[in-house]
């Protein structure tokens, strides 16, 4: 079991960890099922003064317990002057060879780490850790996304310096993990033109949750009919304004600016956390200064 | 089929609030679902039969109540009703619609014994 929320996981495996057995939280209940079931029927046939149905007002998100997490994986990273992105696309959009190119681009200029999303294999996480960089991967299992949990778990197996870049891999998938907040600064969609141009109309809920659209694999546009214009326009039909840069992740185009775009969020992180910094610094000085006359 | 992690999600507020509050038994479930999110309404209610199984909301009925989407368009600013993310304004057909309701996903309520 976790020691730090208890959890059992099911069929997620995150490197490093044992895999656990799902246990039952969730289910610790017991049936107290009385003889009187009065009100089963789908037409709510609930007899009065039998029963003592009540009204319970709920009124929670669903997703209220992933969003918890992701708030404290936000602040984690906040503190700390971390930049966390969060990468989805349908599989084979070519997000691992761009994180591999981003990787090699930033050398040790920047400290990084890399946490892959995937149903089964270890793959990625090898062919990051190749480059040198550190990665961990998270099996979902059957699962279709990643969630604040399981990132928030990785992120205790992780050595991450202040002021790193964080970059998760999603389980690839373009429908799922657009509902799943991680804690992240931003979610980069990565779409390549070797898919239908369409696509962002067809899968909206993605590119609605985006900030950033990067359209791959462009050094192959002469061989394809791919409307690039047209694709744009889809995208921000469904996110007006939606940032877009054009890349080839295997040719070079197009990653200069996907660089800048990095480093801008990097250096927003780190003066976030000096400024945080400075401000608790101001506070504890304060505070001493009024203890000082006692 | 992330509407099986939403499902899990229900469960765990039904049972915490039964826990919370001594209930037995929860007869109904009433669910807020709008009308542009991520969610195939059908899709959760199968998965909701799944995981309620063997709970104490096993017998409960499920309604789903769905909330309008909602946008402003930015050309000519009115505030417009949108049935899908890539609606056009029904007033300038302008594309530029952003979204700013219905992507609601809420447990409401409960009956409970």
């Amino acid at each position: 079991m976790c020691t730090t929320c208890g959890c059992g996981q099911g069929e997620t495996r995150i490197e490093g960890e044992h895999p656990r057995h799902s246990h039952d939280h969730a289910h610790e209940h017991t049936h107290e099922h009385d003889h009187h079931h009065y009100g089963l029927g789908p037409a709510h046939a609930h007899a009065p003064g039998l029963t003592q149905a009540r009204m319970v007002k709920i009124e929670q998100d669903i997703l209220g317990a992933n969003d918890r997490y992701a708030a404290v994986n936000r602040q984690r990273f906040r503190e700390r002057g971390q930049f966390a992105i969060n990468l989805v696309s349908s599989p084979g959009s070519g997000k691992t060879s761009l994180l591999v190119e981003t990787i090699r681009r930033l050398g040790n200029t920047v400290p990084l780490a890399v946490i892959e999303g995937d149903q089964q294999t270890r793959f990625d996480a090898d062919r990051i850790r190749a480059t040198g960089a550190q990665a961990l991967q998270i099996n979902t299992g059957k699962g279709c996304h990643l969630d604040a949990h399981m990132v928030g778990h990785a992120l205790e197996h992780l050595k991450l310096a202040d002021d790193s870049l964080v970059l998760i891999e999603n389980v690839g998938n373009l429908v799922c993990p657009a509902a799943f907040d991680l804690g992240e600064a931003h979610k980069v969609v990565i779409l390549s033109v070797t898919e239908g141009e369409d696509k962002p109309l067809k899968y909206p809920d993605m590119f609605l949750a985006a900030d950033l659209m990067l359209l791959n694999k462009v050094d192959l546009l002469p061989h394809l009919d791919f409307d690039v214009d047209r694709c744009i326009g889809y995208a921000r039909r469904i996110k007006p304004g939606l940032k877009v840069i054009q890349i080839s992740a295997t040719k070079g185009e197009g990653l200069d600016a996907w660089m800048d775009w990095l480093q801008h969020g990097l250096q927003h992180a780190k003066t976030a956390r000096q400024e945080t910094v400075i401000g608790l610094k101001q506070r504890i000085a304060e505070l001493e200064a009024q203890l000082k006359p006692v | 089929m992330h509407e099986m992690s939403l499902a899990e999600g229900v469960l765990k507020i039904v049972e915490d609030a039964a826990r919370a509050q001594g209930l037995a038994r929860v007869t109904e479930v009433r669910l807020e679902i709008g009308k542009l999110s991520a969610v195939e309404p059908e899709a959760l209610r199968f998965c909701l039969g799944l995981v309620f199984k063997d709970s104490l909301a096993a017998q409960a009925t499920i309604e789903l109540i769905e909330s309008p989407g909602r946008g402003v368009c930015l050309d000519c600013h009115a505030e417009v009703e949108v049935t899908a993310l890539f609606d056009p304004c029904p007033r300038c057909g302008s594309t530029a619609v952003q979204v700013t309701g219905g992507r609601e996903m809420r447990v409401k309520d409960l009956l409970a014994e």
